[in-house]
């Protein structure tokens, strides 16, 4: 009798960022993760800008910072619509330009109700009651509840067709671990995409990550592209930016 | 954290700097009053040992510098991480922490990191102690407004003001009393979109700090040569005078005495 599971190894890895992200299609709904430059996957957006997808509906914290990433792909039409708290910042040109222009839509959401709502999408939660919003603008138009005495608006759940968010290191079950702040919307954005596609310094062996310290379990990654070592790492160890 | 360009990202209703407002640390010979940093050094005190803190982005981050070496307060930033220390030194910046202004910082012995579902959580789930926040405008009754003017043409930003300004369990203010044109910026109603509802408990400005309280705001300390009448004047407002006892429990010291009139 033949095993079949035997040649069925689970490997999420990919040759590069331009295979991992093929196919994405146009009017695609793309989380991106990050906070700022920290934990923005540049690689997989730079393949993401030529590979040409267009009309995209970008969730992410931000808008973009300077000239890459976010902004590139800002800057090379391909966005409709952002969903994000906080998109004017003093670098945010190029996302200022477009919607001051008129090409790109803006959906701002409260950082904690953005961060939840995509947690509910990963989580399996239809809506949730949030308190952050009421009594603002962010409140019109929808349901409201009195709790125990306190006030809360319902959102709904955000969910994506791809996710795209930089790790540390993962194995190739897809097992993922973070440095200090560039973790911030990864494990939610990973878990609330039908696809999540993770950029990573390194791949290491099966095993070799240690059970108790991953962040993200592999069941929510789908594939993974390991892009290098930052400049400022070295084997591992931090040596600081260059100037 | 000297060496951080705070001007970059600074806080609503904190001014910008500008080409002839070189940012933070300007002086102002021409206003009565604390300038940033003095401001910042009297919030510090009040911020007592054990507390979990966030300092958001801007002026309030100034606080930071003048918390007492050596006191256990520990700071929570919402991009994922509590224990947050100084700015690193040069040639040591991590591209990977980050605060929430997106300025450089470090991690001190005991920090922790966590995704941003759960830093919050720690806000509207009650954890953190107190906020500092920067302002447009703060109503009699608290109300809060410093995300956005509504002017035409402005691109709105939020972030996680929303979120702090109604999960802490103390939300403060750290502004300016009048804006740039002269206007006050506490008032009896906010009229710039609101960021929370009845959500401040106290008001630290240049020229003298106001408690929310169910009666209105209340004078609980004045710095330099301001009075309670010109305070009146200049806000328009009915103020209660409570500068009779002290603040409540703050570190009091000779630096603070030192402030009052």
């Amino acid at each position: 009798m033949t095993n079949t599971f035997e040649v069925a190894v689970i490997s999420k890895l990919r040759a590069d960022a331009s295979e991992a992200i093929a196919d994405v299609g146009d009017g695609a709904t793309v989380m991106i993760g990050g906070f700022g430059a920290a934990g923005q996957p540049v690689e997989l957006i730079d393949a993401l800008i030529a590979q040409g997808a267009s009309d995209l509906t970008i969730v992410s914290n931000n808008a973009g910072n300077g000239d890459t990433g976010i902004a590139a792909l800002i800057t090379a039409g391909r966005v409709r619509r952002v969903v994000c708290s906080f998109p004017r910042q003093a670098d945010s040109h190029a996302f200022d330009a477009a919607y001051r222009a008129g090409e790109v839509e803006l959906e701002l959401v409260p950082q904690g109700n953005l961060a939840e709502r995509i947690r509910a999408a990963g989580a399996g939660i239809g809506a949730f009651f949030t308190p952050t919003g009421v009594g603002t603008t962010v409140a019109e138009g929808k349901e409201a509840r009195t709790i125990d005495g306190r006030d809360y608006i319902l959102e709904y759940p955000l969910r994506a067709d791809v996710a795209l968010i930089s790790a540390y290191r993962a194995d190739r079950w897809g097992n993922l671990v973070y440095r200090r702040t560039a973790r911030n919307f990864g494990p939610l954005m990973a878990a609330a995409a039908r696809t999540t596609v993770v950029q990573v310094d390194e791949v290491v062996e099966l095993g070799a990550l240690d059970p108790e310290a991953v962040v993200t379990p592999g069941i929510f990654v789908d594939r993974v592209v390991e892009v290098g070592e930052r400049p400022w790492l070295r084997d591992g160890e931090f040596v600081g930016a260059p100037a | 954290m000297s060496g951080l360009d705070r001007g970059a990202l600074d806080g609503p209703g904190l001014d910008r700097p500008t080409p002839d407002r070189p940012g933070l640390d300007r002086p102002a010979p021409d206003r009565p009053g604390l300038d940033r940093r003095a401001l910042a050094a009297r919030i510090a005190q009040d911020i007592p040992e054990g507390a979990i803190v966030n300092l958001g982005i801007g002026a309030p981050t100034l606080i930071a510098d003048a918390l007492p070496a050596g006191l256990e307060i520990i700071l929570h930033t919402e991009n994922g991480m509590l224990g947050m220390g100084p700015a690193p030194e040069p040639g040591l910046v991590d591209p990977d922490l980050m605060n929430a202004g997106k300025q450089p910082v470090t991690e001190l012995p005991g920090a922790s990191y966590f995704h941003h579902a759960d830093s919050f959580g720690m806000m509207r789930g009650g954890h953190l102690d107190i906020c500092v926040l920067g302002a447009f405008q703060v109503s009699e009754r608290g109300d809060l407004a410093n995300w956005h003017t509504g002017a035409p043409g402005a691109i709105p930003a939020v972030g996680g003001a929303m979120d702090l300004a109604i999960g802490a369990k103390s939300v403060w203010v750290m502004t300016d009393l009048l804006t740039r044109d002269g206007g006050s910026k506490l008032v009896a109603a906010c009229t710039y979109p609101l960021t929370g509802v009845a959500c401040v408990s106290r008001v630290y400005t240049d020229r003298a700090v106001f408690d929310v309280t169910a009666a209105g705001l209340a004078v609980t300390e004045v710095f330099g040569d301001t009075t309670l009448d010109e305070l009146r004047g200049l806000t328009g407002l009915e103020l209660q005078d409570a500068t009779g006892h002290d603040g409540e429990g703050h570190r009091g010291s000779d630096d603070t005495k030192g402030m009052r009139s």
